[in-house]
């Protein structure tokens, strides 16, 4: 494989004109022509959720509205997480050009440490990732969807109308134990009682937790809280539908299970590429380490694994724009 | 089997090799690019926060803004990172040609049906 790598061959038996017209090696142009086929998947995907959008006729979430939270923490950090995530990719992206840019002067340890940044950098996105998922599929707390229509006054003095099917979204709190009262776990008992609902859940540690809020429209522009005796109008509303964060059937974000599903294939789907892409650079990198591109007296193998792995970055561009920001 | 990777050809950029002061100016452009793409990141991700899509003619401008700067972004990547603006120009145009005409394919197919789908749905059922 590696072993021919230095015969010449006399461009002039090759080309009719002496010299490629494209005047770049083959392994770069394939690299290039896999990328634009591989560009197209990824411009397929979004034009398809850009139309699934357009086409919804339910409100469709917001990214600043559903990705908001940060790993321990607590507040509202509306898509720090997400650009944190680009930040990573960018920086990881630039060693790569640092790893091609030492390659081209024959630098081997620095080729070497840069590869070794760009693999720290890739894992570090992918485990930001995992943590995203994660969030995305256990949610916020739930929510539940209302049987009959029901009028209330959110706490900033207005009044809402809220028709049949109109979820409402519990606190992070009351909905882990809803979960599990909505699952039938037998140790989980409610009382409602004089406008109080509570759920317990008894075990080797009993816990309690009492319902004080509830929002509506929590992921569309127009979130509201609300607190008072409208929680227990709005519970005693409720049908038997209740929703937990997000799978492949369901999820508590949008009416529209599509918007879930375009975030599990479009992210995933980048996700596997990144996967790839750290373990195509780790090879490199142990060839590099070892001294095979040395022996050649070229780095171009560098250089390949470089446009594969900025395309990575340059497709987290376009997810970012058009999925998180839009 | 003839490899035509493996020519030793002045014109190729495998032997493309420069020396410690250039690379000095590479570097330089590299952290350029790099606080670029961050500082847009940084501006779209304000941008988002700051504005309400409630105001349907402002956000239709951050809209298109948001896709402008994406493109800035995306102009960067390939032109700088992975050097597509230092191939020939027939390389080039083998690349961007052909993408660029199925996405306007793409978007424009996918407008016409978009909006042909809803107005069925609105007008005859």
């Amino acid at each position: 494989m590696s072993g021919h790598s230095n015969d010449n061959v006399s461009s002039e038996e090759l080309w009719g004109g002496g010299r490629s017209p494209y005047g770049i090696s083959y392994g770069k142009m394939y690299m290039w022509f896999f990328l634009v086929s591989d560009a197209l998947t990824f411009s397929g995907l979004l034009t398809a959720y850009g139309f699934s959008r357009a086409a919804s006729e339910e409100p469709w979430p917001i990214g600043e509205q559903v990705f908001r939270a940060l790993p321990g923490l607590e507040g509202q950090y509306p898509l720090v997480y997400v650009a944190l995530m680009t930040f990573i990719l960018i920086v990881s992206s630039v060693t790569m050009v640092l790893a091609v840019e030492a390659g081209h002067r024959n630098d081997k340890r620095g080729v070497v440490r840069w590869m070794l940044a760009t693999i720290i950098g890739g894992i570090f996105f992918l485990g930001s990732q995992a943590w995203e998922w994660s969030h995305f599929i256990h949610g916020g707390g739930g929510s539940f969807l209302l049987a009959t229509e029901v009028t209330i006054t959110a706490d900033n003095g207005e009044e809402y109308v809220l028709p049949v099917g109109e979820p409402i979204f519990m606190d992070h709190h009351f909905g882990e134990i809803a979960e599990a009262y909505s699952n039938g776990d037998a140790s989980v008992n409610l009382h409602e009682h004089h406008g109080h609902v509570t759920l317990t859940q008894f075990g080797e540690h009993t816990h309690e937790v009492e319902l004080h809020q509830l929002t509506i429209h929590k992921y569309i522009e127009d979130e509201q809280v609300i607190t008072g005796d409208d929680i227990y109008t709005l519970w005693e509303a409720r049908s038997e539908s209740f929703t937990f964060g997000a799978n492949m059937h369901e999820n508590e974000y949008a009416t529209q299970q599509s918007y879930a599903n375009f975030f599990f294939f479009i992210t995933g789907f980048h996700g596997f590429h990144v996967f790839s892409g750290v373990v195509i650079n780790f090879i490199i990198f142990i060839m590099a380490y070892r001294g095979v591109f040395e022996r050649r007296k070229h780095y171009e193998m560098v250089e390949k694994v470089g446009l594969y792995w900025h395309f990575i970055d340059l497709v987290w561009v376009f997810v970012f724009t058009f999925y998180y920001l839009i | 089997m003839e490899r035509d990777d493996l020519i030793v050809n002045d014109s190729y950029p495998l032997n493309a090799h420069h020396s410690e002061e250039e690379g000095v100016k590479i570097r330089k452009n590299i952290i350029f690019v790099t606080v670029l793409l961050t500082v847009i990141t940084a501006v779209e991700v304000g941008m988002g926060v700051l504005f309400k899509r409630a105001d349907t003619f402002s956000w239709e401008m951050i809209k298109w803004t948001f896709v402008t700067l994406t493109l800035v972004k995306a102009g960067y990547i390939v032109m700088s990172f992975m050097h597509l603006g230092e191939e020939g120009s027939v390389m080039k145009k083998t690349i961007l040609i052909p993408y660029l005409i199925f996405i306007a394919y793409l978007i424009f197919i996918a407008l016409t049906e978009g909006f042909g789908h809803l107005y069925n749905l609105t007008n005859f059922h």
